[in-house]
C-alpha cells in the first residue's frame, strides 16, 4: 500500500518534470523580424536553426529590438506603435501594447528597468517600465513655439541613466537624465544642422553622434562634458562632389568601430568615411559599390561587412581593416536587409527580403554555411545586445 | 516603289500600335512588381502600408487632392532638398501614373 502512493508521488513528478521547458541561456538565441507578416522567428545560432515563429506583433515594416539585462526578453517596436515583449524562453508574448500612432526604434536603461520607445507620430520619447510595459514618462519633441512636435530619430541608452535622441524636423539632439524615473531632466542642444537621420552611441557609452541628411557633415556631442555642446565634424565630406540619389537612408546603429578607427556611410556618395576617434578628422575613404546602409565591424574589428540600399542592395562587401581593402564582394541574394555577427564573430547572419532567406555565413571562410527560410526578412537582432550600450 | 510604301504603312502602324501600348495599364507582372517595390522599396521611407515614416503618409486620404501627374513627376524626379530621389531610372511616367491612381484607391489589399 505504501510502496503504492510512492510509486505514484514518483510517477507524477516525472510527468511534472517532463511538462517543464527543459531549462537553458539565452545567449546564443536572437529574433528575426518579419516585417511583412509582424512576426518574428525565435533563431539559435549553436545550431544554426529557427526555435519558433511569433505571430502577432502588427506592422513591422521598420522594427527594431533591444533586449532585457538577463537576456530572456526582446522588446519589439513596431511601425504602427506597438511595443511588444517577447519571452524566448517559452516563446510567447509576454506583454504588449499600442503606444503611439507611428514609431521607429527604442532603447533600454542601463539599469534595465525603463524601455524608451522613439516616435513619430506624435513626435517624441515615451519611456516604460520594463516589466509592465506601464508609462512611467512622456517627453514630447515639441520645438516650435506653435507646439509642432518633430519626428525623433537615433534614440539610444546611455551610462548614468540617460537617454540621447536626435528631433529629425527641428535639428536638434537631447540628452534626457532618467535618474528619477518620473521627471527626466532634458539637455537640449538645437541648430545642430539639416535633417539628422539617425544617431548612435559609441561601444563605450561616451560619444553620440548624429548624422545629417541635409548638409555634408556630422555632429558629436561628448557626454562626458555636455558644457561643451555639440560639434561639427567631418564637415563637408563630400563638397565640390556630384551628390547621388539615396535610395534608402543609412543606419548609423551598429556602427562599426575597429581600434581607433571608425567606418561610416556617406550620404549621397558611395563610401564608406574611415574616421579616427579623438581628432574626429577624416582618414580615409573607401569606394564601395553602392550607397552603404549598414557597415557592421566582427567583434574583433578585422574586418568591416557592408550591404547596400536599393537598387544595389544584391550584394554585401567586406573590407580588411589593416589594408582597408575590400577582400570580398559577395552576391548574397536579391534585397540584402541587415547583418548581425554572433558574439564572438565566427558566423553573419544576414536577411535577405526578396529570396524570404536569412543565411548564415562563416566569417573566416566567407562561404554560406546555412540558410534558413524566413518571410520577408528585416532585422536580426541576437541577444548579446543585452549586455551592449547602445544596442 | 509599291513594296516601300507598304512597309512605311506597316512600321506606321506599328509605332501607333506601340504607342498605344505605352498609355495602357501595366502588364499583370509588372504591376505586382510596382507594387512590391511600393510597399518595400517606397516603404522604407512611408512605411510598408504607406501610413508614413521619415517620408510623409502616401494614404487615400492624403493623395486625394493632388493632381496624378504632379504626384507622378515627384515619383520619377525626385524633390530636391529632400531625402525622396528620382525614381525614373526604374519606372516610367506612364508606370508612375498607374502607381499614383493605385495609391489613391489604397494598396493595402495589393499583394
Amino acid at each position: 500500500m505504501r510502496i503504492r502512493k510512492l510509486v505514484t508521488i514518483a510517477v507524477a513528478l516525472l510527468l511534472a518534470a517532463g511538462c517543464q521547458t527543459t531549462a537553458r541561456g539565452t545567449g546564443d538565441l536572437g529574433l528575426v523580424v518579419e516585417r511583412a507578416a509582424g512576426q518574428v522567428q525565435i533563431v539559435e545560432t549553436t545550431r544554426k536553426t529557427s526555435l519558433a515563429t511569433i505571430p502577432g506583433l502588427g506592422d513591422l515594416s521598420h522594427a527594431s529590438i533591444v533586449y532585457s539585462r538577463d537576456g530572456r526578453f526582446g522588446y519589439v517596436f513596431g511601425r504602427d506603435g506597438g511595443l511588444t515583449k517577447v519571452d524566448l524562453l517559452s516563446q510567447r508574448i509576454a506583454k504588449r501594447i499600442i503606444q503611439s500612432g507611428n514609431s521607429i526604434g527604442g532603447a533600454i536603461s542601463q539599469d534595465g528597468k525603463l524601455v524608451a520607445v522613439s516616435n513619430y507620430k506624435p513626435g517624441g520619447v515615451k519611456v516604460f517600465d520594463a516589466d509592465t510595459l506601464d508609462l512611467v514618462a512622456d517627453i514630447p519633441a515639441v520645438y516650435a513655439a506653435n507646439g509642432a512636435r518633430s519626428k525623433v530619430v537615433g534614440l539610444v541608452d546611455a551610462p548614468d541613466q540617460k537617454f540621447v535622441f536626435t528631433l529629425y524636423d527641428a535639428g536638434e539632439i537631447w540628452v534626457a537624465d532618467m535618474t528619477v524615473p518620473a521627471t527626466p531632466k532634458v539637455t537640449k542642444f538645437t541648430d545642430i544642422g539639416r535633417l539628422p537621420y539617425d544617431g548612435l552611441i559609441t561601444p563605450d557609452g561616451r560619444h553620440y553622434i548624429a548624422g545629417l541628411f541635409g548638409e555634408d557633415g556630422l555632429v558629436l556631442v561628448d557626454l562626458w562634458n555636455l558644457e561643451a555642446g555639440p560639434r561639427r565634424i567631418l564637415d563637408g565630406y563630400g563638397r565640390g562632389e556630384r551628390k547621388l540619389p539615396v535610395y534608402k537612408m543609412p543606419h548609423l546603429e551598429g556602427w562599426a568601430s575597429a581600434g581607433d578607427l571608425m567606418f561610416l556611410p556617406a550620404v549621397g556618395h558611395h563610401e564608406l568615411l574611415i574616421v579616427e576617434r579623438g581628432s574626429w578628422r577624416e582618414v580615409g575613404r573607401i569606394p564601395v559599390h553602392g550607397q552603404p546602409i549598414f557597415a557592421v565591424a566582427r567583434p574583433d574589428g578585422r574586418q568591416i561587412w557592408v550591404n547596400f540600399a536599393h537598387p544595389k542592395n544584391d550584394v554585401v562587401q567586406v573590407i580588411d581593416v589593416p589594408s582597408r581593402r575590400i577582400i570580398d564582394t559577395l552576391e548574397v541574394g536579391k534585397a540584402v536587409l541587415h547583418l548581425e555577427f554572433t558574439p564572438r564573430g565566427e558566423q553573419v547572419w544576414i536577411s535577405v527580403r526578396d529570396e524570404d532567406r536569412v543565411d548564415v555565413y562563416d566569417t573566416r571562410t566567407r562561404r554560406k554555411i546555412r540558410s534558413l527560410p524566413v518571410d520577408k526578412p528585416s532585422g536580426i537582432f541576437l541577444s548579446a545586445r543585452a549586455a551592449r550600450t547602445g544596442l | 516603289m509599291g513594296g516601300r510604301t507598304v512597309r512605311l504603312a506597316v512600321l506606321a502602324l506599328g509605332g501607333l500600335v506601340l504607342a498605344a501600348a505605352a498609355g495602357a495599364d501595366p502588364t499583370a507582372e509588372r504591376q505586382s512588381t510596382l507594387i512590391h517595390r511600393l510597399k518595400h522599396d517606397c516603404g522604407s521611407c512611408h512605411g510598408m502600408t504607406m501610413k508614413g515614416g521619415l517620408g510623409p503618409a502616401l494614404l487615400p486620404s492624403a493623395l486625394a487632392n493632388r493632381s496624378d501627374d504632379v504626384l507622378a513627376a515627384i515619383i520619377t524626379d525626385g524633390v530636391p532638398g529632400t531625402p525622396m530621389p528620382p525614381w525614373d531610372f526604374e519606372l516610367s511616367q506612364e508606370e508612375a501614373v498607374w502607381l499614383v491612381r493605385r495609391m489613391k484607391r489604397g494598396v493595402d489589399n495589393a499583394n
